[in-house]
């Protein structure tokens, strides 16, 4: 038998904050010290409330920063169903049956990177931000209004530059977070961008660094069951005409291998 | 002294009577970080074909009460790659290995039969129930005669024990087995999938990319017990039954309906423990009731009317 060292975890995570932070998302604080000690940005967390079999599945959540010494995982959820609505009404001091952390993460060399992120996608590249210091890292983060950016606050922490668009112009630049890309490529000397967001989105972020010559990691989404490369729910494409599994290959892929069609 | 767990399924050696159902379990290694895989019952390995396949396109899975839809259509890599780079890995482990063979023609289950039979798998598992794909599999598990004639053919070609998985989406399920048995089957495993659907309110779209899918989880459970407690009656080869199985209690239920060894399934999703869980519930059931042997268990319902 072969002689391994786990890597994965199942912990009961004691909830230590659980707070609204805008219309809808939520701060997640656990105490998880196997998998807070061991994650890496990109990576990600399969959640359930142990005592329901329904919802039946775990719920895949990114991990949105992690402290070793505390031993703390920092979460940040969207309510967008079942899972997550009995997610929100969790309290301080109920138990969260975490299994993590799963997947491979971003590649954070680089001197100057750029984050590019929209909507929930912004929750990984928080943890990414964190732990590039003490290296320059900049975001640019993209909303549909003003009231989703709370984010600007979060990233203004870790980040030197926060870049802010909204599709409505209520806050930062108006459109998306590719328009405002050629600007700041111009002017940035990035030499790598991470980006997280909805699937349009990444393929043009993608588009448009690799145009510029700059290495690009895109993290993907897909709904799973096992979030460890059994159940094969979350299989994609991949630009050598084979296939990846998002939860074990990914969730972070180079760009030029995904296969956008 | 505690309890033995210990079983044997038409001739495969297991040390307990838990096996990992096919397309839950990956090939094991994913598990090692949970389960001991010297302690599993049996390894019933992802559905394999001749050929690779890519599986379906879309949507692949749906969360329903208690239970999930899933439409992957048995994406694998192929016999080749499984007898060349997967098989070599996981034999060391001591859990035996059960393939699970798939075809879009019977020609393709003898193929897979007879190129397993020389290899260091523990048996064969025939999938004729898999929902998702368009030819074969289903088609041959829903009707007597090309239910019997698939396992004949593979039955031909291999030494190696013969373990033919049924549809629950029959009229009658002990109608299939007892035509497998007849045609040389070592034991039958219910139940594969229940075909069943979900529909998105908001698009007015069905769920899955493939419009239907096979239901597992903890919903199916009192159907697949039934079917098993029905088929373990009308034949004389043993039952793997399977369907829901998500802890010891429920184990013990399908080992009391007749089920010779049992299946965890979805439930390896959820929690990644189960296997080893259900193990050590068992062997305390079978302690606090005074039992030594998982087999006193075996068949023993008890109906009167």
């Amino acid at each position: 038998m072969r002689m391994e060292k786990k890597t994965k975890f199942v912990e009961q995570a004691l909830i230590l904050v659980n707070e609204l932070l805008a219309s809808g998302v939520f701060r997640l604080v656990v105490n998880a010290p196997e998998i807070s000690a061991r994650c890496v940005p990109g990576q990600f967390v399969m959640v359930r409330q142990p005592w329901w079999t329904d919802p039946f599945l775990r719920r895949p959540l990114s991990i949105a920063g992690a402290d070793a010494k505390q031993g703390t995982l920092t979460l940040i959820y969207r309510v967008v169903g079942h899972g997550t609505e009995l997610l929100e009404s969790a309290r301080v001091g109920d138990k969260l049956d975490i299994l993590g952390p799963l997947g491979k993460g971003f590649d954070l060399s680089g001197e100057r990177l750029l984050l590019i992120g929209g909507g929930m996608g912004l929750a990984p590249l928080l943890f990414a931000a964190g732990r590039c210091c003490p290296k320059p890292v900049e975001v640019l983060a993209g909303g549909r209004t003003g009231d989703e950016l709370f984010w600007a606050g979060l990233f203004g922490v870790v980040c030197d530059k926060v870049h802010i668009t909204t599709d409505d112009g209520s806050l930062g630049i108006c459109g998306t977070c590719v328009d405002a890309m050629p600007e700041l490529l111009r002017t940035g000397a990035y030499d790598g961008v991470l980006t997280c967001g909805p699937r349009p989105m990444m393929k043009r972020v993608a588009e448009v660094a690799g145009a510029a010559g700059i290495r690009t990691q895109v993290s993907l989404e897909e709904h799973m069951a096992c979030g460890m490369g059994v159940c094969l729910s979350c299989t994609c494409g991949a630009s050598d005409g084979g296939t990846r599994q998002i939860c074990k290959d990914g969730p972070v892929f180079p760009a030029e291998e995904v296969d956008w069609t | 002294m505690s309890a033995s767990l210990a079983t044997n399924l038409a001739g495969i050696h297991m040390k307990t009577p838990l096996m990992a159902a096919s397309g839950t379990f990956g090939f094991g290694e994913e598990f090692t970080d949970f389960v001991d895989l010297n302690e599993v019952g049996a390894i019933v390995v992802k559905g394999i074909t001749r050929e690779p396949r890519r599986g379906n396109a879309g949507r692949r899975i749906a969360e329903t009460p208690s239970g999930m839809l899933n439409c992957i259509g048995l994406q694998n890599p192929g016999v080749d790659v499984f007898l060349r780079d997967i098989l070599p890995r996981i034999k060391s482990f001591q859990a035996p290995i059960i393939v699970n063979i798939n075809g879009n023609l019977i020609e393709d289950y003898a193929f897979l039969a007879e190129i397993l039979d020389d290899s260091d798998v523990a048996g064969l598992e025939v999938n004729i129930s898999c929902p998702n794909t368009k030819h074969g599999s289903m088609a041959f598990g829903v009707d007597p005669e090309t239910a019997a004639e698939v396992t004949a053919e593979v039955r031909k070609r291999t030494k190696l024990p013969v373990i033919v998985k049924l549809s629950p989406n029959v009229t009658d399920i002990t109608e299939i087995a007892k035509a497998v048995e007849a045609a040389g089957a070592d034991a039958v495993s219910l139940i594969n999938t229940l075909v069943g659907m979900a529909i998105d309110i908001r698009s007015w779209r069905p769920v899955l990319g493939n419009v239907v899918g096979g239901l597992s989880g903890p919903a199916v459970k009192p159907v697949a017990l039934r079917m098993v407690w029905q088929t373990a009656q009308a034949v004389k080869i043993p039952v793997v039954g399977m369907g829901g199985i998500s802890n010891a209690s429920d184990a013990v239920e399908f080992l009391l309906a007749g089920a010779q060894a049992v299946a965890i399934g979805a439930a390896n999703f959820v929690n990644p423990y189960s296997m080893q869980e259900i193990a050590r519930g068992l062997e305390k059931y079978l302690e606090a009731r005074g039992l030594n042997q998982v087999n006193q268990l075996v068949g023993q319902i008890k109906v009167e009317r």
